[in-house]
């Protein structure tokens, strides 16, 4: 039995539901492991937010072009079909509705759409990137995260209390142990690992799971890369 | 008389930047970062004394010990308006800011963009659904717009922009290479003095016009460097202008 799964698995699950050409824009970090998973036979084009649409995998170790960048600042190459543009049109993109899905990381999501994934306070270089401009916009705006924090919070709460990235916008969870669409203010359970019980899963989330019909099972391949 | 925007050298290019002055500085990391332009600019401040208290906007503030991190280094920079001043060596930045010896304007990404474009459009105030509800609102006007909320965010403008390019003609035309055009050809509209670095110069029709990026229009001054050094490149390097 799978106790949770690992990043690379519910980075594998989110890639799932992006369809066939798509437009999406994954966050830095952790979301840019969900590009290497798209199911066999889709393509979606990726979207980064300092000014290339299409864009691959990064080049061998010495082939860098530091002008060809993602917002990671890691070197990446160019598919057929790739276009540059500035910030301002970049980001008209993001806010203007153009994108079919952004996938973020979180510290918090809260049951009524809330997300804190920017600031864990007011210790230090305070840094936000383009973090509350990709939270508008997107058609569907999903988070991929760990169930619980590090020492065993919820991460999914009734309310944040990080300094909040954006207000009701996140509309699905991908996280180690389920699958929960964010509907009308509620969290409700889409699916959850076969072998924990909704009691259990319960006690890890920090608000009411809502089940509306079948819950079913999440899977994913081991072994991911 | 046919247009001639091209200086003799760095020196020139920089004229009349002075103390106190905003300076918008394009790039977004080492991409598209005029790194010669900047580091002129501290040699000007190593043997004058000025330009110093500068206000600089970019998207980051500084990597390493080059680039804008060396004019912080230098003590140039009393203020930064930037969207995320971490990177893969912040120290320059860092270590000021935690001595509360520069200033920070922090602005999300898409907003300092848009404030930027609008600054160079004429626009003096906007409304984004970017930051609404956040700590980066407070204080702002907000409103609501067939049932959404927004927030009210004003122009950027600056007395100076340092562009890199990758063709200049001399009536100031513009193309940029790759990814480093990102705040460039926003910048370039919104400072009322515009100074190029371009890794080549070429004559008037050169450029197809179907391919300019920055019409002409927007641009001052334009310096050829036709070996114009990488800031990611430099800072791997462990190349220190500080």
């Amino acid at each position: 039995m799978t106790e949770k799964l690992s990043n690379a698995q519910i980075a594998w699950r989110a890639a799932q539901d992006i369809q066939d050409d798509s437009y999406v824009n994954l966050g830095i970090g952790f979301p840019e492991m969900v590009a290497k998973f798209q199911p066999p036979g889709r393509q979606a084009i990726f979207h980064t937010e300092n000014g290339i649409l299409n864009f691959g995998e990064s080049p061998a170790a010495g082939e860098e072009d530091w002008d060809l960048i993602n917002a990671g600042k890691k070197a990446v190459t160019l598919k057929p079909g790739a276009a540059f543009f500035h910030h301002a049109d970049s980001f008209a993109m993001v806010r203007g509705g153009h994108l079919d899905v952004a996938i973020l990381g979180a510290y918090e999501v809260a049951e009524n759409g809330d997300l804190a994934n920017w600031s864990t306070g007011p210790k230090g270089v305070p840094a936000v990137g383009g973090a509350m401009d990709l939270v508008h916009g997107a058609k569907r705006v999903a988070v991929i995260t760990d169930h619980v924090t590090k020492d065993g919070r919820p991460k999914l709460v009734k309310r944040c209390s990080l300094p909040l990235t954006g207000v009701g916008c996140v509309t699905r969870v991908y996280t180690s142990l389920a699958v929960i669409d964010i509907e009308n203010g509620r969290f409700v359970l889409r699916e959850k690992l076969a072998g924990m019980s909704l009691e259990q899963l319960q006690a890890l989330t920090g608000a009411e799971l809502l089940v509306q019909g079948e819950i079913r099972d999440l899977s994913a391949p081991e072994n991911l890369q | 008389m046919d247009m001639d925007k091209t200086v003799a050298d760095l020196a020139e290019a920089l004229a009349g930047i002075e103390d106190g002055m905003s300076l918008m500085i394009g790039g977004f990391g080492g991409s598209g970062a005029p790194i010669e332009l900047i580091h002129a600019l501290i040699d000007r401040f190593r043997s004058t004394g000025s330009p110093k208290n500068l206000t600089i906007i970019n998207n980051n503030a500084g990597n390493g010990r080059v680039g804008i991190a060396a004019m912080i280094d230098a003590g140039m920079v009393a203020k930064m308006i930037c969207s995320f001043p971490r990177s893969a060596d912040p120290r320059a930045f860092t270590e000021k800011y935690l001595a509360g010896e520069i200033e920070l304007e922090l602005v999300p990404q898409g907003t300092l963009a848009e404030r930027i474009r609008a600054g160079g459009a004429g626009i003096p105030a906007f409304y984004t659904p970017t930051s609404y509800g956040t700590d980066l609102a407070k204080g702002k006007p907000v409103g609501e717009f067939d049932g959404r909320n927004y927030v009210q965010e004003r122009w950027l403008k600056a007395d100076v922009a340092l562009i890199k390019a990758e063709l200049a003609d001399r009536h100031g035309n513009l193309t940029y290479r790759k990814a480093g055009r990102n705040f460039s050809p926003l910048m370039a509209s919104a400072a009322t003095l515009t100074i190029v670095q371009a890794r080549s110069v070429v004559e008037p029709g050169e450029i197809d016009p179907e391919q300019v990026v920055t019409p002409g229009l927007f641009v001052d001054r334009i310096i050829e460097i036709a070996d114009a050094q990488q800031e990611e490149a430099l800072m791997r390097a462990g190349v220190a202008y500080s």
